[in-house]
């Protein structure tokens, strides 16, 4: 057999052993690498960077445990930059698994990094509601007639930083890290769109080319995948340089470049054997054609 | 009649919520919310024809002994095993089944979430042996695709800033990374919004389809 | 002498004093009104900066409500200093209701004058929406006239779509080696018209299945797609005079969970080997797993899905997709039923509107840019409000 016939029946599962030494070797060593904000992801640390102390940022976890290794870092990075910066955080999930996500989030941030912020003034964690983009939409008109508790079931009417919060205009941001459906168009089609909101999400990166037509307009800025959150984590170290070692984006960004220049390789080799095999093709009809 | 009935339901339900749409006035509004909250009612419903149907599916399985019937007791004993979780921890915690320390929330910590954290990563070796075996120069336009993939991937890793960093100030925007900015704002928007216009045109074509009762394939054809 | 001394004291430091000795000065003017265009229980209320928020004077604006006379006012919500306006969406209809914005500083609470009586009101029609009013009759009108000169007989030329096509194909393929055929109609719920789509096909391609006297397997994420799969499948092997080949068993539920289900189709794929697999619906992150998996027990694959992030997986791995719009239209290619070919030459109508306007548009802001001429700039403006709902 030559090489090209063996390059051309090559089995799919040297392909993917090639993949996972490919993502497990980089993984064993940690390079350190240098990632640089692009505009899209700096617009939204800019903008938590400017507001106001005491401004109100509503963040929705509306992801499950699946794609946590995209959109955890993203979470906990601006959870970190807006309890930094002293504003409040408002946690809500249109995802029946962000709600764990979020709790996990508070273990990672609040009761590690941010022992001294007081739960109910400086983050509120509001649990999971039904509804889908209903649900935004329901919180659009009125936060208080579908959030009556907290998720653990305190009434909102005991929680301070609930008593000025009418309503999602009541917001000075919305931040949504997703993964699908319901994900960042419907926050910007039932709360900024029609509320004047501005809205900033995070989403996987398959999920990220589909939001580029309403940026930068109805979005004000996205963080595409794991380039995207190291990219807000580079941004965060940078200014607070405390997080270095909490940047975990940054920290797995190696084994997502060997992976993409391995697929670089692969198209490169799959197209090489297809050109070849077309040209030995070609070469035989002629020869064929001659006899 | 069994054919009418649906057709009626689903022709006054559409016309109703096309109007409220406009309509911000009682009963329309009003009507809009409510019928939401109705989908909801018969979804948690369907749950438990959903549950009840796994039951019965994997149980005569079992049963019957029919081909590769230990799976099914590995999906209904994982079934059960979770139902019976989040019950008992909800109950222990007044609610709250994530609580933490509870039985779910360790159950889902330990094994839900790595689960499925393993079947997204399959991700990554599909996409390998579907870019050895099908992304190829074919056609013209699929090389240009292939040229704009290229530029994606190596885009988003440093080599792609080290390739290129040589290029001289005037033609900075051939560089690699701003190459890629560059196809994801332009062309990239560009395409999705053409299929979007496209899509919403047949959603629209066949919402209108169903309010009229012109398809019903879904009801087994006409 | 201690007199002497206050009052040097006053005169001296009276300009910086003044600023935290008095209360700031109430904002000069409050609105409110019926917030417009809306369903009721909301008022919107607006006022004009306190004299005394430039030099600092103010750190944050308190709302007060009062219910039939203007006495007794409720604090509503503190806002921050800077704030001009306010929604009050706690209210309820037909009720009059008095407001008051008091200006708080470090020395105090200014007065406020009060405004109202103000009562919230739903509206009949939403003018902001009258530009998706328009277009929206203008596609319905397209589209039912194309429908209702097609049920007078019309002929109307569609073009081919390779993937549907492919269809009949497929299912020969299965027939011929005894092998089943997979179909999956999305992931999403019955209020997806993706699904809805998917289902449309899935009554055509069982009616093929019943003819061939193929095995058809339907596994289904959601449990009432199940229900609704199960008449579509009835009521197919019905039209075709096979209803003794139809059980309940071809169509069932696994799980809600994304990540199991595929887990769970992954491995019904590699067990049954199905000869022939098709993708109709809403698709998310799992489309390449499911479709990589199929090509590698060397299925037929046919995808349709209007998920645009998810058809590039599906071009890559499957032998035909339909894209987007395709989905759509593939029961009313399927069925030759006239009207319903009727509704797609309406759609192009709208398609061709579309691409006049993105035309119009492109043209009109590349000439105002260029030549910096207002009238230009003006009406490039005009035509992008027309497809805005937020002006």
């Amino acid at each position: 057999m030559s090489l090209l016939d063996r390059m051309k029946r090559i089995d799919r599962r040297i392909l993917f052993l090639l993949m996972a030494a490919g993502v497990a070797i980089p993984l064993l060593f940690r390079p350190t690498l240098t990632v640089h904000p692009s505009p899209i992801v700096s617009r939204v640390f800019d903008k938590i960077e400017s507001l106001p102390e005491g401004s109100k940022i509503l963040m929705s976890f509306d992801y499950g445990p699946s794609t946590v290794p995209e959109n955890q870092p993203m979470a906990e990075a601006i959870a970190r930059h807006v309890l930094r910066r002293r504003l409040k955080l408002y946690m809500v999930s249109a995802w029946t698994t962000g709600q764990a996500q979020a709790d996990l989030l508070i273990e990672s941030v609040m009761r590690t990094d941010f022992t001294d912020r007081v739960y109910g003034e400086d983050w509120v964690h509001l649990g999971y509601k039904a509804g889908n983009q209903g649900m935004i939409n329901a919180i659009f008109g009125a936060m208080r007639n579908l959030y009556t508790t907290d998720a653990a079931g305190t009434n909102v009417d005991a929680i301070p930083m609930m008593r000025d919060v009418q309503s999602l205009r009541d917001m000075d941001l919305i931040v949504d890290i997703a993964s699908g459906f319901p994900g960042v168009k419907e926050w910007i089609q039932f709360a900024g769109d029609p509320g004047n909101i501005p809205v900033a999400g995070g989403v996987t990166a398959v999920e990220a080319l589909l939001l580029y037509p309403y940026y930068p307009r109805q979005l004000l800025g996205l963080m595409g995948g794991l380039q995207g959150a190291a990219e807000y984590e580079a941004a965060l170290v940078a200014k607070y340089p405390e997080y270095r070692d909490d940047s975990k984006a940054l920290q797995i960004m190696g084994p997502q470049y060997v992976a993409h220049l391995l697929i670089v390789v692969f198209i490169l080799i799959g197209n090489a054997t297809y050109f070849a095999e077309r040209r030995r093709q070609k070469r035989g009809r002629i020869a064929g054609g001659r006899s | 009649m069994k054919r009418q009935i649906p057709l009626i339901i689903t022709f006054s339900v559409g016309a109703l919520l096309v109007l409220a749409m406009f309509i911000p006035h009682d009963p329309f509004a009003a009507a809009n919310d409510e019928l939401s909250v109705w989908f909801d009612i018969i979804a948690s419903f369907a749950f438990i024809l959903g549950g009840g149907n796994l039951l019965r599916i994997h149980g005569d399985k079992i049963y019957r002994r029919r081909r590769d019937w230990p799976y099914s007791i590995v999906t209904l004993g994982g079934f059960l095993l979770m139902l019976g979780a989040g019950l008992w921890s909800g109950a222990v915690s007044r609610g709250n089944a994530m609580a933490p320390g509870s039985l779910f929330q360790a159950l889902y910590v330990a094994a839900y979430a790595p689960m499925m954290s393993t079947m997204y990563s399959l991700l990554a070796f599909f996409v390998a042996s579907a870019s050895y075996r099908a992304f190829r120069a074919k056609t013209r336009e699929a090389t240009v695709l292939l040229l704009a993939a290229f530029v994606i991937l190596v885009g988003r890793t440093p080599v792609g800033y080290h390739l290129t960093s040589w290029i001289p100030q005037p033609f900075e925007f051939l560089e690699i990374p701003n190459l890629f900015g560059w196809i994801l704002a332009y062309p990239n928007t560009a395409g999705q919004r053409a299929i979007m216009i496209g899509i919403a045109l047949g959603i629209i074509s066949t919402s209108l389809r169903l309010i009229l009762g012109i398809e019903r394939s879904h009801l087994g054809g006409d | 002498m201690l007199r002497v001394v206050s009052t040097v004291l006053i005169v001296l430091l009276a300009p910086a004093a003044q600023a935290f000795a008095d209360p700031p000065s109430p904002p000069p003017e409050i609105r409110a009104a019926d917030t417009p265009h809306d369903r009721g229980r909301s008022v919107d209320l607006s006022w004009s900066p306190s004299a005394s928020e430039e030099s600092g004077g103010v750190t944050r604006y308190v709302v007060q409500r009062a219910v039939d006379r203007p006495e007794e006012f409720h604090a509503v919500v503190t806002l921050p200093a800077g704030s001009r306006a306010y929604t009050d969406t706690s209210v309820r209809d037909g009720v009059s209701y008095f407001y008051r914005v008091r200006a708080v500083g470090p020395a105090g609470e200014s007065e406020s004058a009060s405004a109202g009586p103000v009562r919230a009101s739903q509206q009949w029609f939403n003018p902001r929406k009258s530009n998706l009013l328009v277009i929206a009759a203008v596609l319905i009108g397209g589209i039912s006239w194309f429908i209702f000169q097609a049920s007078k007989g019309r002929r109307l030329y569609i073009r081919k779509i390779a993937g549907i096509e492919a269809i009949d194909e497929a299912v020969g393929r299965a027939t011929e080696m005894g092998k089943p055929v997979l179909f999956i109609p999305g992931i999403e719920d019955m209020d997806n018209v993706q699904t809805v789509a998917g289902l449309s096909i899935l009554g055509n391609v069982a009616q093929l299945v019943a003819r061939y006297e193929t095995r058809l397997e339907v596994p289904t994420r959601r449990s009432l797609v199940m229900s609704v799969a199960r008449e579509t499948i009835k009521e197919a092997y019905l039209k075709v005079g096979r209803p003794d080949l139809y059980n309940d068993a071809m169509v069932y539920y696994i799980t809600d969970e994304q990540f199991a289900f595929v887990a769970a189709v992954d491995g019904i794929v590699v067990r049954e080997k199905p000869a022939a697999c098709f993708y109709m619906g809403a698709f998310f992150a799992e489309s390449l797993i499911l479709a990589e998996t199929g090509n590698s027990v060397g299925a037929i694959q046919v995808a349709g899905t209007a998920m645009p992030t998810q058809l590039p997986f599906f071009v890559a791995a499957c032998d035909y997709t339909l894209i987007g719009e395709e989905l759509f239209a593939a029961s009313a290619y399927l069925s030759n039923d006239q009207k319903m070919l009727g509704s797609l030459k309406g759609q192009d109508v709208g398609k061709a509107i579309a691409a006049g306007f993105i035309l119009l548009g492109v043209a009109l802001q590349t000439a105002a840019s260029a030549s910096g001429n207002g009238a230009l700039v003006n009406a490039a403006r005009w035509v992008s409000s027309l497809f805005r709902i937020n002006p």
